[in-house]
């Protein structure tokens, strides 16, 4: 454990890039949680008389068409943003890997059913497939996540397949089995484990994507219903605007958005530094 | 024409597409099936009572079994019926097919935009390893993922048009002071050239400029990404050392050497790029007011257009795959490796 903290230092203080990425990442999972008890408005709070005020020392990122403070909505938005796609992708992760780890120890008729499965989904553009499936299952935030999941899920199915696959009769497995462990006990604790590192790279660099999606979907006005602040569905409500040049309205959510996506890609880099230097680029 | 060995790698590969259409069908079945609740009810409307809704649901074929159902689509879809699109009152089919048209124009000009930029970018980088255009491309790459291709286009229209004033206002493919160009291929800067008529043609062209650039900024990072690295280990391998080691020109070592065999997993690429576009094609289409098949699916989404909306799915889907059919072709005629003794 030493070592690994030793490692995670090496890593934080070598790449500067990194380092920031933690830091952000922080400051995103501080507003989550926080976000609605320090933001210096209420963010449904209209006001008529203040309404598309450009940033100033009162309103940091300006009012919009109702009079409501963009920072505190943005704030505020951070937690159902990064709920939402934190949730699609732990159920992502947790299908995939599993339907993955089965298809990669069994093989044969499981390996092909997963892999039917997953060239399906995959041949579909996926972002057109979560707005197909979120028609069907009725517009809720809900349907957004489970669309968000199902889009990503080849992906960890595909990542842990091949990495049970290629431990399935490593020395330490053969030797488990000798000792008289059934194959499901074989594969759910001396394999399994083994292959969450590369797991949890998946995770980060998905993580920013599945952002984009949820917020993509929300942006053409599926999921999340107005007043409930949201980055996409600000970014929709603000985009009528641009053309007239109040700016404030569209960019400030968008840059949100853009930054919690940059942090977890680069979160993700700087993971797979961590987990697996030989894969650096 | 072309070896034996290829001809039979591209009817092989004809054959695979066919699975995947198969799954395509049940799973768009599967949507249009999944409605929340009893599509009966939802069709027949509010006001409707117990006699009415079972004659819709024997009209809609749902007091079928699933199998015979999905017999019934699936032969639907094969004479090219989607249904009816209830908010704009006409087949599914026909709405789609006026509305590609503006689609893939967009789309194949951003991809026209993004390739351009992507490989010169990407050849340099790997060329010059740790050197600015090698960090500019970094650069490059990890900001075109992370920004979302609606913000993007956001910012684009606020600066080229509001600020700059350069671009036209957002609003569809042709400004109203224009009449459309005789239909020919139905891409409006084609049919404006092949007319001769050059002032639409640019109005057209400015048009499509802005959204194809946010689209074509989007796609571009994977491209650059697997173009550096695939020339960067092709850069390193035997024979191009060998190459240079004979004194041969450095542009011939470059392009013909390593560029032809870095192409082979830049075109593999692709196919996740054109997953990306044809997603990222929606969001463009709604900031720009594009006319596209898009915004087609949003509005039939926003009203509950479920016939328009599977087909819009399904559309899509069976243009993927064709894309990526032809991707495969293009790799197998070009591979190298393949039937050198056909």
């Amino acid at each position: 454990m030493t070592e690994f903290l030793k490692h995670l230092k090496y890593i934080l203080t070598e790449n500067s890039v990194t380092l920031i990425a933690g830091t952000m990442f922080l400051l995103l999972i501080l507003a989550a949680l926080f976000g609605p008890y320090i933001v210096p408005y209420d963010p449904l709070a209209s006001s008529a008389t203040r309404t598309l005020e450009p940033p100033s020392w009162d309103h940091w990122f300006g009012t919009d068409q109702l009079g409501r403070d963009v920072f505190s909505r943005i704030i505020v938005a951070t937690r159902l943003d990064l709920a939402i796609a934190i949730s699609a992708v732990v159920i992502s992760f947790v299908l995939g890997s599993v339907l993955g780890s089965l298809a990669g120890f069994f093989g044969g008729w499981a390996d092909r059913i997963v892999g039917r499965i997953t060239d399906t989904i995959m041949a579909f553009p996926l972002f057109v497939l979560a707005m197909g499936i979120v028609a069907a299952l009725g517009n809720t935030v809900e349907n957004i996540v489970y669309a968000t999941a199902i889009i990503n899920l080849p992906f960890y199915a595909r990542v842990s397949r091949t990495e049970v696959n290629v431990r399935r009769s490593a020395d330490f497995v053969l030797a488990a089995r000798l000792a008289g462990n059934s194959s499901l006990r074989l594969l759910a604790m001396h394999i399994y484990p083994n292959t969450l590192p590369p797991l949890m790279v998946q995770v980060s660099l998905n993580m920013g994507w599945a952002i984009l999606n949820a917020a993509g979907l929300s942006f053409i006005g599926l999921g999340v219903r107005p007043p409930t602040p949201e980055w996409g569905i600000m970014v929709a409500e603000g985009a009528g605007f641009i053309v007239s040049g109040e700016w404030w309205l569209a960019l400030f959510p968008g840059a949100a958005l853009m930054i919690a996506v940059f942090t977890f890609n680069l979160l993700g880099d700087g993971l797979r530094d961590l987990i697996d230097p030989r894969r650096r680029t | 024409m072309f070896g034996n060995e290829k001809f039979k790698m591209i009817v092989g590969r004809l054959l695979q597409a066919i699975p995947s259409i198969i799954g395509i069908i049940i799973v768009t079945f599967v949507l249009t099936r999944a409605l929340p609740g009893d599509p009966a009810v939802y069709f027949a409307g509010p006001a409707a009572d117990e006699k009415s809704i079972q004659e819709i649901r024997v009209s809609l074929g749902l007091d079928k079994s699933w199998l015979e159902q999905f017999w019934i689509y699936a032969s639907d879809l094969v004479t090219g019926n989607l249904g009816v699109s209830v908010s704009t009152g006409q087949p599914v089919v026909e709405e789609l097919i006026r509305r590609l048209p503006a689609s893939l124009e967009l789309t194949f000009l951003a991809l026209i935009f993004s390739l351009a930029v992507a490989l010169p970018l990407g050849i340099a980088a790997a060329t010059r390893p740790n050197s600015w255009i090698d960090q500019l491309c970094r650069i490059v790459v990890t900001a075109g993922v992370s920004l979302p291709v609606f913000f993007t286009g956001l910012i684009m229209v606020y600066l080229f048009y509001y600020i700059w004033g350069v671009a036209p206002p957002p609003l569809g493919r042709l400004e109203i002071i224009y009449l459309s160009p005789p239909p020919v291929t139905n891409f409006y800067t084609i049919d404006a050239l092949l007319d001769g008529d050059l002032e639409t043609f640019g109005a057209a062209f400015a048009q499509l400029a802005l959204p194809a650039i946010t689209l074509g900024i989007f796609t571009l990072a994977p491209l650059a990404r697997m173009t550096r690295a695939a020339m960067l280990q092709v850069l390193s391998s035997d024979f191009i050392r060998t190459a240079r080691a004979s004194g041969l020109k450095r542009s011939t070592v470059l392009y013909t050497y390593a560029f032809r065999n870095a192409f082979l997993p830049i075109l593999t690429t692709l196919g996740m790029v054109f997953s990306f576009m044809l997603g990222s094609n929606v969001l463009v289409e709604k900031v720009f007011a594009w006319p596209g098949i898009g915004s087609f699916a949003i509005e039939a989404l926003i009203v509950s257009d479920y016939a328009a909306v599977q087909g819009f799915v399904l559309a899509m889907a069976i243009l993927y795959v064709l894309l990526n059919l032809t991707i495969d072709i293009v790799y197998t005629l070009v591979d190298p490796r393949v039937g050198l003794d056909g």
